[in-house]
């Protein structure tokens, strides 16, 4: 219908325009927005790295060189913090992308309400971050009112204290519900455009599930996999308000992430200079998984 | 035969299992969030009660909710729009005109969506501060519009590269200019991937919490901000924060399930097909 009404519409012969018109003053926008965007703030934080600067304290001024540097990587919390940023990242890419596999596998069977059922699953990832943890943290992970504290009770079991006595283990469960439905959704869509021929080749040949799944379905996924995997990285290397509603990084240090810490040094403690630092570490840490992505999606690019 | 019919069965069971142990939490949001306070924290927890709406009447008493509400919606659809608008113009270059470095354009722009907000939360932070921008919706559409500005090129690109050739090439042979091209032939033909762009665009800033929770406090303070108050030990009201959470979750859920193709494609930067 557009294209009929297009083609019906009169276009007045324009004498004045060239055939071959600059794309600059289109481009130029966007593009000088993002630079500003993307150079600016990243410069400003690695000039702060090398300044003593302390919001609440003028007398902290002049160059630090590489004291905040060499403060940061002596200090006990900087290695806790990048310790947690790890083991959050790992654990809930495993049980991510595990579990989105399997999921995946099982979403792309038939069976009755299969819509409805994908549409429940893929719920979570809709949830805006503070609730999610708020959610969990009290209607689920309560150790008195919360749902799983009666589950354990019913089963004649005592209650865990989860936010008390595994915080961390609270965080990854909160973080892996939100990006399970992530992984879910992109896997199904890969595991959906899988050759069926191929997999009714294999079955003639007398391949069971198991061999299906692992030696044509699960390389068909490598490359989506891969994509989640680094997507995934991105967002998780700096997990923020899951952490700041439930834990505020506490017990003590247990559930300080990278992203936390910066936040603290540099909006409760007031160290610019430090928190600085700290951010050019997270900035090279994602730079090393961008590198990954933006090489695995340049593959793929048609200009 | 009967093989296939109790695999079936087991599937059936299996799926419906799988869904609704994932959304259970928000199953019971939405049950907690009809409940009396009492209610709610009852143990064992009620599966049957009787509904009542006072929690989301007392929410509404007690904070405003509305404010924040209005706060989500103009801040969401600001930064769409304005992001759409650096970016439409943009992805029509790339997609009709491509030159040597539209290529390495485009990689340029996803590689700054790698640049992670905690890394840049200091001089933002400090910026803001010194432009007297903090906690004002101008100064959240801003960074939302920028944060999202290279999904939505790229979303944008992916679509107007469908747009079949030979319709433009009919349009410049009737001597079409580039202003008549766009207007005529291609807003009507890729309006549609403009709207599901600005969909998904309107859900990752509605559900932005990095931004939102260190740049806005109270007059500008969106959802996101508004439960994390719910975060304080000495309020354990379950009702009252289902209640919140639940109109703050429930139109973006909507959008969510109406877009979830398009998000694939979005958040892959079309990696994955």
């Amino acid at each position: 219908m557009s294209s009929a009404s297009a083609t019906s519409v009169a276009v007045p012969p324009r004498s004045d325009t060239s055939r071959t018109p600059s794309m600059m003053p289109l481009l130029a926008p966007a593009v000088g927005v993002l630079l500003i965007w993307s150079i600016v703030p990243l410069v400003m934080t690695v000039w702060f790295s090398f300044k003593n600067y302390n919001l609440m304290d003028p007398t902290v001024s002049g160059w630090a060189g590489i004291d905040n540097y060499s403060y940061l990587i002596t200090d006990p919390d900087f290695w806790v913090s990048l310790l947690n940023t790890l083991v959050l990242v790992g654990s809930v890419l495993v049980i991510t992308v595990v579990g989105g596999t399997l999921l995946a596998v099982l979403f792309d069977q038939n069976f009755p309400g299969q819509g409805v059922a994908r549409l429940l699953a893929i719920a979570p990832f809709f949830v805006m971050p503070t609730v999610a943890a708020l959610i969990w943290k009290n209607l689920m992970m309560h150790p008195i009112y919360g749902v799983l504290g009666s589950v354990a009770r019913g089963l004649g079991m005592t209650p865990i204290d989860w936010f008390a006595d595994y915080p961390m283990v609270s965080v990854i469960i909160i973080v892996s519900w939100e990006w399970l439905p992530f992984a879910l959704l992109i896997l199904l869509t890969a595991v959906q455009s899988l050759d069926r021929e191929q997999l009714e080749a294999a079955r003639m040949d007398g391949a069971g599930a198991f061999a299906q799944f692992f030696y044509i379905t699960l390389p068909h996924l490598r490359r989506a996999i891969s994509v989640v995997v680094m997507i995934e990285t991105i967002f998780l290397l700096t997990i923020f308000a899951e952490i700041f509603v439930t834990t505020a990084g506490g017990p003590g240090n247990a559930t300080t992430n990278l992203a936390f810490l910066i936040y603290a040094r540099a909006l409760l403690q007031f160290d610019v200079g430090g928190a600085s630092a700290g951010g050019i570490v997270a900035i090279l840490l994602a730079n090393i998984v961008a590198f990954f992505l933006v090489r695995s999606v340049a593959r793929n690019l048609e200009v | 035969m009967k093989d296939s019919a109790a695999k079936r069965i087991f599937i059936t069971i299996l799926g419906w299992l799988v869904a609704l142990l994932l959304a259970f939490p928000i199953i019971w949001m939405v049950m907690t969030s009809f409940k009396t306070e009492t209610d709610a924290i009852s143990t064992p927890p009620l599966f049957v009660w009787h509904p009542t709406v006072a929690s989301y009447a007392e929410v509404q008493e007690r904070a405003n909710y509305f404010s924040f509400a209005l706060n989500s919606i103009l801040i969401s659809v600001g930064g769409s729009l304005l992001a759409l608008a650096f970016s439409v113009p943009a992805a029509y270059a790339m997609a009709f005109h491509p030159t040597p470095r539209t290529r390495s354009t485009l990689l340029w722009m996803l590689s700054t969506k790698m640049l992670p907000p905690v890394g840049v939360l200091v001089p933002i932070y400090l910026l803001f501060s010194s432009l007297n921008i903090l906690d004002t919706r101008g100064g959240l559409i801003i960074v939302y519009a920028l944060m999202n500005l290279p999904i939505v090129v790229w979303m944008l690109f992916t679509f107007f590269k469908e747009v079949p050739r030979e319709i433009l090439e009919a349009g410049r042979m009737d001597g079409a200019g580039v202003w008549n091209e766009m207007r005529y032939l291609l807003m009507p033909l890729t309006l549609p991937g403009i709207a599901s762009t600005g969909l998904l665009s309107l859900i990752l800033c509605w559900n932005e919490a990095f931004w939102s929770l260190n740049l806005t406090s109270s007059a500008a303070a969106p959802l996101t901000t508004f439960i994390a108050s719910f975060s304080s030990p000495e309020g354990l009201f379950f009702a009252k924060l289902s209640a919140a959470s639940t109109i703050a979750v429930a139109p973006i859920l909507i959008f969510g399930w109406l877009s979830q193709r398009q998000l694939v494609r979005g958040m892959t930067f079309g990696a994955v097909k």
